[in-house]
């Protein structure tokens, strides 16, 4: 048993839900218990979808127990169809069917519905919402795809699209784009968009476009091995991203040519000298483990910021996460407990967190900024307006959404010059957070009002004491960098053996860390 | 007494109820959670369950999950399912992990779901063995929230079911309010039943556990909410007696709700308008603002709360509206006959769902006004219906007097939406 109030994923079938949901002309026949249909306001109110999810569940109920499931189950499958008219069934249990052993794959196949049935075997507690994705949709593709000839001119398939996928609408829409301008034509994407018989067709494709690892790994190696078809290997996310994917695409389809970079303002806007404050902000990254790999690049090597942690939750995905904060000089973080991940952030006291939603309100809590990266999302996280990852209208998304949670360069120039300034003073916090300006305490509220975070000061480390002249010179730090300053003011202490700090151990610590 | 107009015929306690088994498009117990743990301030609710448990509830409780909220689940893990006895050590393990990090909860429920159903995991012998070790600190309880037993705001009645047969003995001739209300809601209650001269009022469940009433022969309960059932046999089986009553929505139930008690208390009719005279203006005047849009509009609920006949009572005697079909997961009649008496006959009632088949239906009504869960809402408004979400009603402030106006207001806003949206293309 594991004591869990948030979960980064839902169970696995709530991963196949999100393919056949995708998915047009297929339909989902679930074995679960009455209630597990609250998984169908994901889509229809986070995703604000207008159709209800092609799920029909059995809904059983206790006086069903016994040998009555498999008949409810028999009859489920036989309503589906008749009022559905699907292509092709999807067919599995949830984690309470599972454990009634009904075998709704064996049922289903036996009971002859005129459509393709394809039984899903998701274990659900072992395995995860991104896992039910993959496998379901490899089931799919593995059932229906057949090996045909090529199409005339170069084609290729983007694989991994769901619903309910952070961006896919858009990222769908920005690389098809981009391949189009290469003179790529997209034969099928899937699962988004697709229907059985568009699977059917998926090997007259010349290559495959792997957007999302974490849904479509499982279909493309299979396609790989079975039809022959090659598939990306890097998730065009962030300028450098795109261009190396661009590369890759011209190895795959040597006629094709390189795409117009017109509408790219990414590196303008990054060089520009309003980006200068940039240069170095720490940032944790946490989410899946494709957007923060991706994160990481653009973090670093296109917004200039220092990765100061970064980590994911899918297990599935921890090795490549590994290799690539090594890179970054950090330890990855694997976990889905998001107690894990508010420790690792208030140890690494960043001055930004790009993460998940769960990320957000742990930067909330501790007054760090953060902009949303990866699933889960909610709602607001499914914008009306086009809002892509990907390319290189992706890139500028990202610019704008990474920047805005941090005090732009020349509105921290003020709070510096002007942090005695009774509109300026700690409390007031940037004017665009909505937290609206209160004047500075006078000289003698503001002397009670240190005093217990004196108290608080002192306690910050076991073996380290803040003397009240440090601590207070520590408070006419801006309160954006004074996170920095206190943490590399102890560890400079305590590399000196230092058991006290003065004014002096802080301005000392200063020039040390001096870049 | 205050008497209540009739309705016209005989009221449809007596009409034949459609009953249909087949998908249910609802909630499962585990829901109330997220309302029950706001009012018992001191109490933690402790799933023990599946990831989907955790899911839904994270769903459910959108971004409350973020507020430190006294709810979580024990995901049931593949060792837990190889052995009993392994499980109730785990179960052990956890619950005292999280009593030392929660010293101040001091009532513990351990919540059963399917899958803890399923592979009879016992919780009730693990809450009592808790219990003796937690004592006397903390008092762990359990009930089943599970899909397999619970729909939706049954959750509730399964977990005040549960606290009655250990709730203290006592002589005293109290009235009970059963039902958790919004502190706001339930102040109004009170001070209504005080002005009218009943002071010995206790409340299941009370914000704290220290404050549990008692039960005996001589108490005397009114249910505030339609959907618990459960909860009055459990109080029956200690002594206590049902005051029968419509349920307080609108100026006429809660006026109905509140005479039923003034009758048992032998309270005069003076004090009783005294007391009441006022604020029944005001929620008419308040009710008549809102109906306005509501007024000659077809309603359409589909199953979620056991709420659906008392508000169609109000919605169709007060409001001026008119009720298609009224869905309810289940129909008590000893809980909800009397609104049913006041309900005139014509809409149909079913009981249980076939969501395709009343999905059927409700295209064929093309009703103004469709009540409906969350998965359905916005597909049935792109089919060009409007549609009022459920779970708000369990929400909201929606009872007694005061919120009389609101509550017809919940039903007016999407009507109200949709005239003001002028999004068609221009001419």
């Amino acid at each position: 048993m594991k004591l869990s109030v948030w979960t980064y994923e839902g169970p696995p079938h709530v991963g196949a839900m999100r393919v056949a949901t995708g998915m047009e002309g297929l339909h989902y026949v679930l074995h679960a218990p009455q209630g597990d249909t609250y998984a169908d306001l994901l889509f229809t109110m986070i995703e604000r979808r207008g159709k209800r999810p092609p799920v029909t569940y059995t809904t059983f109920q206790s006086r069903d127990l016994g040998a009555d499931t498999a008949d409810l189950f028999r009859r489920a499958c036989q309503d589906a169809v008749a009022r559905f008219r699907p292509e092709a069934l999807i067919v599995g249990a949830s984690c309470t069917a599972e454990l009634i052993q009904d075998d709704p794959g064996g049922m289903a196949e036996s009971m002859d519905l005129g459509v393709p049935v394809i039984p899903l075997e998701l274990p659900s507690y072992q395995r995860k919402e991104n896992f039910g994705a993959d496998e379901t949709f490899y089931q799919i593709v593995r059932t229906l795809a057949e090996p045909m000839e090529r199409t005339a001119r170069v084609t290729c398939n983007l694989l991994g699209p769901t619903g309910l996928g952070f961006r896919h609408r858009d990222d769908v829409a920005e690389i098809t784009g981009l391949l189009a301008d290469m003179g790529i034509e997209v034969n099928v994407t899937a699962p988004m968009g697709a229907r059985p018989a568009d699977i059917k067709r998926m090997g007259a494709a010349h290559f495959n476009v792997l957007l999302y690892p974490e849904t479509g790994e499982a279909a493309a190696r299979w396609c790989e091995k079975t039809l022959g078809q090659p598939y990306t290997k890097t998730v065009p996310i962030g300028v450098g991203a795109t261009r190396h994917f661009i590369a890759e695409v011209l190895a795959l389809a040597p006629e094709a040519q390189a795409p117009s970079e017109a509408g790219l303002r990414l590196p303008w806007y990054s060089a520009s000298v309003d980006s200068t404050y940039l240069t170095g902000k720490r940032v944790f990254l946490f989410g899946d483990a494709t957007h923060v790999i991706a994160a990481a690049r653009i973090a670093r090597d296109e917004m200039g910021f220092e990765v100061c942690g970064m980590g994911c939750y899918n297990r599935e995905f921890a090795r490549p996460l590994r290799q690539a904060a090594k890179e970054y000089g950090v330890e990855a973080l694997i976990t889905d407990d998001y107690l894990d991940v508010e420790r690792a952030i208030e140890a690494a006291a960043p001055e930004m967190i790009l993460g998940t939603q769960m990320e957000r309100h742990i930067g909330k809590r501790l007054g760090i900024p953060c902009a949303v990266i990866s699933a889960p999302v909610h709602v607001q996280d499914y914008p009306a307006r086009y809002s892509p990852q990907m390319g290189f209208e992706g890139a500028n998304v990202i610019f704008d959404t990474w920047v805005h949670p941090l005090v732009m360069g020349l509105e921290e120039h003020l709070l510096h010059m002007f942090r005695d300034d009774f509109e300026f003073h700690d409390g007031a916090g940037p004017s665009h957070h909505g937290g609206a300006a209160t004047p500075r305490p006078t000289s003698q509220g503001a002397v009670e009002e240190e005093a217990p975070d004196q108290v608080r000061g002192t306690a910050s480390s076991d073996a380290l004491v803040w003397l009240a002249d440090a601590e207070r010179e520590l408070k006419k730090i801006p309160f954006f960098v004074r996170g920095k300053a206190r943490r590399n003011t102890e560890a400079f202490a305590a590399g000196r053996g230092q058991t006290e700090i003065s004014i002096d151990t802080l301005y000392e610590a200063k020039a040390h860390y001096a870049r | 007494m205050t008497r209540m107009a009739p309705p016209p015929g005989s009221g449809c306690r007596d009409i034949p109820v459609l009953r249909e088994r087949g998908q249910r498009e609802v909630f499962c117990g585990l829901t109330g959670i997220i309302w029950l743990h706001r009012k018992m301030q001191d109490a933690f609710f402790l799933v023990v369950g599946s990831r989907t448990c955790a899911h839904l509830l994270q769903s459910a409780a959108g971004v409350m999950i973020f507020a430190e909220p006294r709810f979580a689940t024990a995901i049931l893990e593949e060792t837990d399912l190889a052995g009993m006895a392994d499980a109730q050590e785990e179960l052990d393990r956890e619950v005292a992990r999280l009593l030392e990090r929660r010293p101040d909860i001091r009532q513990l429920f351990l919540v059963g779901s399917c899958p803890s159903e399923v592979i009879k995991l016992d919780l009730g012998k693990a809450a009592e063995r808790l219990s003796r070790e937690h004592a006397p600190h903390v008092r762990v309880l359990s009930y089943d929230g599970s899909g397999i037993e619970t729909t939706f705001t049954e959750g509730e009645d399964a977990c005040l079911a549960a606290m009655v047969p250990v709730l203290p003995e006592t002589q005293a001739r109290e009235l009970l309010l059963v039902g958790a209300l919004p502190d706001v809601v339930e102040d109004q209650a009170l001070s209504l039943l005080s002005a009218m001269g009943i002071e010995r009022v206790r409340c299941l469940p009370a914000r704290r556990a220290d404050e549990m009433p008692g039960v005996g022969p001589e108490t005397v309960f009114a249910l505030t909410q339609p959907f618990l059932g459960g909860t009055r046999d459990a109080l029956m089986r200690r002594g206590a007696r049902h005051i029968a009553a419509p349920f307080p929505f609108g100026e006429e139930g809660t006026t109905a709700w509140l005479a039923a008690i003034a009758a048992e208390f032998d309270v005069p009719r003076e004090q009783f308008e005294a007391a009441t005279d006022a604020p029944r203006d005001r929620a008419r005047r308040a009710v008549a603002a809102a109906t306005e849009m509501l007024n000659g509009k077809r309603i359409f609920f589909f199953p979620d709360s056991q709420l659906e006949i008392p508000l169609a009572r109000f919605l169709t005697r007060e409001c001026g509206m008119e009720a298609v079909e009224i869905g309810a997961p289940y129909i008590r009649q000893d809980v909800v006959g009397p609104d049913m008496d006041l309900l005139a006959p014509g809409p149909v009632l079913s009981e249980g769902q076939d969501v395709d088949l009343q999905l059927d239906r409700a295209r064929a009504a093309r009703a103004d006004l469709t009540v409906c869960g969350l998965g359905l809402a916005n597909p049935l408004e792109a089919e060009g219906l409007a549609t009022k979400w459920a779970i708000e009603l369990v929400f909201t402030p929606v009872h007694f007097y005061e919120q009389a106006g609101d509550l017809a207001a919940l039903f007016a806003r999407p009507l109200r939406r949709r005239a003001a949206l002028k999004l068609e293309a221009a001419e």
